[in-house]
């Protein structure tokens, strides 16, 4: 099997989603650059293969862009939106707060709304304070919205396919410091349902619960901790919502000792949903106090130093997880 | 020329849409309805003139003043009052009330509480019928309030750019809520058309004129014309919202525009109409008043939704929490 970036399988999933359903289209700002496709080349080949009727470049307009694909969807189109960066929610947001994710329910349950919005998250690119940010604690309040943040290439493409194909709205958030990260996937089509977390390693000693970028963070860590043999159990959700409870509780309910990080800002971020959920679900068989990494209370600095100190680490995470081991 | 079948259509229409406002009106000042409602009425010949030029296949997205449009796009009377009562049996079981009723079964993408929210979801429908190439069109009802917000700046431009068969029906009844719009007539359908795509403004109490408007602004959109604006003007005749009391507008005012606006009595005195027989015009009032009665105690007696619903059609499907 072949080792593709998420870039390419996220690339090769609208490829074979637009081949496979002739009702998706792409649609967003520089979606169709035949030289780039966009600003980090995931669409890239697109427009050449389904040409520009599917795969749609619109201004820089992302009411009406979200809007429309909110429409599109409403009757009968399965489109999937670019919002080139989450942090541009700010101008859109009445559209998927108050529409897409209400059409069902507000219409009684007589309309499905089959969108994808794929969107880039996260720090790490010295992009700064508006082009930097994760902000998917926002969409997973709302309720009508389902929220993915794939942290490896065969999820992205599992995820985004289900994504594609799910009858609800789905925001896929993808962290633009992960596009190039290596994984075994496969060519044909597969889906991973939602709501399933992923096992990333075993372990015995903690369980840390981790978001997109900061899985790979946290496998990092827990590698160096064997080798101090301290064993760390990481759980990757996959899915913010729905959030596979079960796993997280029953790996808590091994380990006793819990470690959450996201690199979300801290308050209601999806570290303090787990922490939350465990403290309800799972107090009995907590051995420590739930500890969280995130991000701190500020925005993101643009200056890379101080970027730097905002994302959290694989040294943050391993004092954490060797603390609680020794607790 | 419109056969008498049409105009009998257009009067029966518009006479429902007041007659079941008036109806509502009523029942609400007496605390039977729940939440908010605003009257469409004296705006009647715009939701029917425009819709009688439409299909079931063909797209509305409407406002938060929707009853008018809802019928018009042929909403049924009972279905619209059963949800207006929050009722289980509602077209949108209760969930959306007023101000979002929805009928997929008749293009009617739903009214909406948002003001200017309409526009860039009826450009996506409108989307849909480019990219299936089915030859529907799309309509957005906008307010003259609305017609400030960016998201309908970005409609209009996105409807351009990808040349979508569309049309932008304004409604400017010169109020936006509780404040006075000082633009004069026809600058909205200019600030449309320097978008670039045709746009016209024209009386909206004369239900003629926006039929013509509303002809070939469908027939451009159909045969791949692209979008059309239509600002059609006609001044609001109650409040905002009902229980508004309008102390922001002059009584002078408010009994001028009253006398003059009224579209079932100017389409009737339109030499246009005069092949309409009184006694069929009379059969058809009571046809309503049943009509209506009818829903309103249907309605009435209808079942509340059970605690079980609050949860039902968040999503399709969810698993988790």
């Amino acid at each position: 099997m072949a080792e593709i970036s998420i870039r390419e399988a996220i690339n090769k999933t609208l490829h074979q989603e637009m081949a496979r359903d002739q009702s998706v289209i792409v649609i967003g700002e520089d979606v169709a650059s035949k030289h780039s496709g966009g600003v980090y080349g995931v669409t890239l080949g697109l427009s050449d293969k389904f040409g520009s009727e599917r795969v749609i470049d619109t201004p820089i307009t992302e009411s009406a862009i979200i809007g429309a694909a909110g429409g599109a969807a409403l009757t009968g189109l399965r489109p999937v939106a670019e919002l080139m960066f989450i942090d541009f929610l700010g101008v859109c947001l009445d559209q998927l707060m108050n529409q897409i994710a209400k059409f069902r329910y507000m219409f009684g349950g007589n309309v499905i709304t089959p969108v994808t919005i794929r969107t880039m998250i996260g720090a790490g690119a010295g992009t700064g304070p508006q082009h930097s940010q994760i902000l998917y604690p926002l969409l997973v309040s709302i309720p009508g919205i389902k929220v993915v943040a794939p942290s490896n290439a065969y999820d992205a493409k599992g995820l985004l396919t289900q994504a594609i194909r799910d009858d609800d709205p789905v925001v896929f958030c993808e962290h633009k410091a992960i596009y190039d990260e290596l994984a075994e996937v496969p060519d044909e089509e597969f889906v991973i349902p939602f709501g399933e977390a992923r096992k990333v390693c075993e372990g015995n000693d903690v369980t840390i619960v981790a978001f997109s970028r900061m899985v790979l963070f946290a496998e990092q860590a827990a590698k160096k901790l064997s080798s101090e043999g301290i064993s760390v159990e990481v759980i990757d959700p996959r899915t913010l919502s729905p959030l596979d409870d079960k796993s997280i509780i029953e790996s808590v309910k091994k380990t006793g000792k819990l470690l959450i990080v996201d690199e979300a800002n801290p308050y209601c971020s999806m570290a303090s949903e787990v922490s939350s959920v465990v403290a309800e679900k799972a107090f009995y068989a907590l051995k420590a106090p739930i500890r969280k990494i995130t991000s701190p209370h500020t925005p993101v600095p643009a200056s890379p130093t101080l970027e730097a100190f905002y994302v959290p680490s694989v040294s943050q995470i391993e004092d954490l997880a060797r603390e609680l081991s020794n607790y | 020329m419109l056969e008498n079948s049409e105009l009998y259509k257009a009067y029966r229409d518009m006479k429902l849409i007041r007659e079941f406002e008036e109806r509502i009106r009523a029942e609400y000042q007496q605390g039977k309805l729940p939440g908010f409602i605003h009257m469409y009425r004296a705006q009647e010949a715009i939701a029917v003139a425009m819709c009688m030029n439409l299909t079931d296949q063909d797209y509305i997205a409407s406002t938060h003043r929707g009853h008018g449009h809802c019928i018009a796009k042929g909403c049924t009377v009972e279905d619209m009052l059963l949800e207006l009562c929050c009722k289980d049996e509602g077209i949108c079981r209760g969930k959306g009330g007023s101000m979002h009723i929805a009928d997929m079964s008749k293009g009617m993408l739903g009214a909406n509480a948002i003001v200017g929210a309409g526009p860039p979801i009826a450009a996506g429908a409108a989307l849909t019928a480019k990219t299936l190439k089915n030859g529907c069109v799309s309509v957005a009802f906008i307010g003259d309030g609305a017609s400030d917000q960016g998201t309908v700046a970005e409609a209009l431009n996105l409807a351009v750019v990808l040349n979508l068969p569309m049309i932008f029906m304004y409604e400017n009844n010169y109020y936006a809520e509780f404040t006075k719009n000082p633009k004069p007539d026809g600058r909205i359908a200019e600030r449309a058309g320097a978008f670039g795509m045709p746009s016209v403004c024209i009386d909206g109490s004369d239900f003629f004129a926006v039929y013509d408007a509303a002809k070939s602004a469908v027939e451009r959109g159909r045969n791949g014309g692209g979008p059309t604006a239509i600002e059609a003007i006609v001044p609001r005749y109650y409040g905002h919202f009902e229980g508004d009391a309008q102390h922001y507008r002059e009584r002078d005012e408010v009994k001028s525009s009253r006398a003059m606006s009224d579209p079932i009595k100017i389409f009737l005195q339109d030499p246009r109409s005069e092949g309409l027989s009184k006694n069929e015009i009379e059969n058809m009032d009571n046809e309503i008043s049943e009509l209506i009665e009818t829903g309103l105690e249907k309605a009435y007696s209808a079942t509340e939704p059970s605690y079980e619903q609050l949860f039902t059609d968040v999503y399709v499907d969810y698993k988790g929490h």
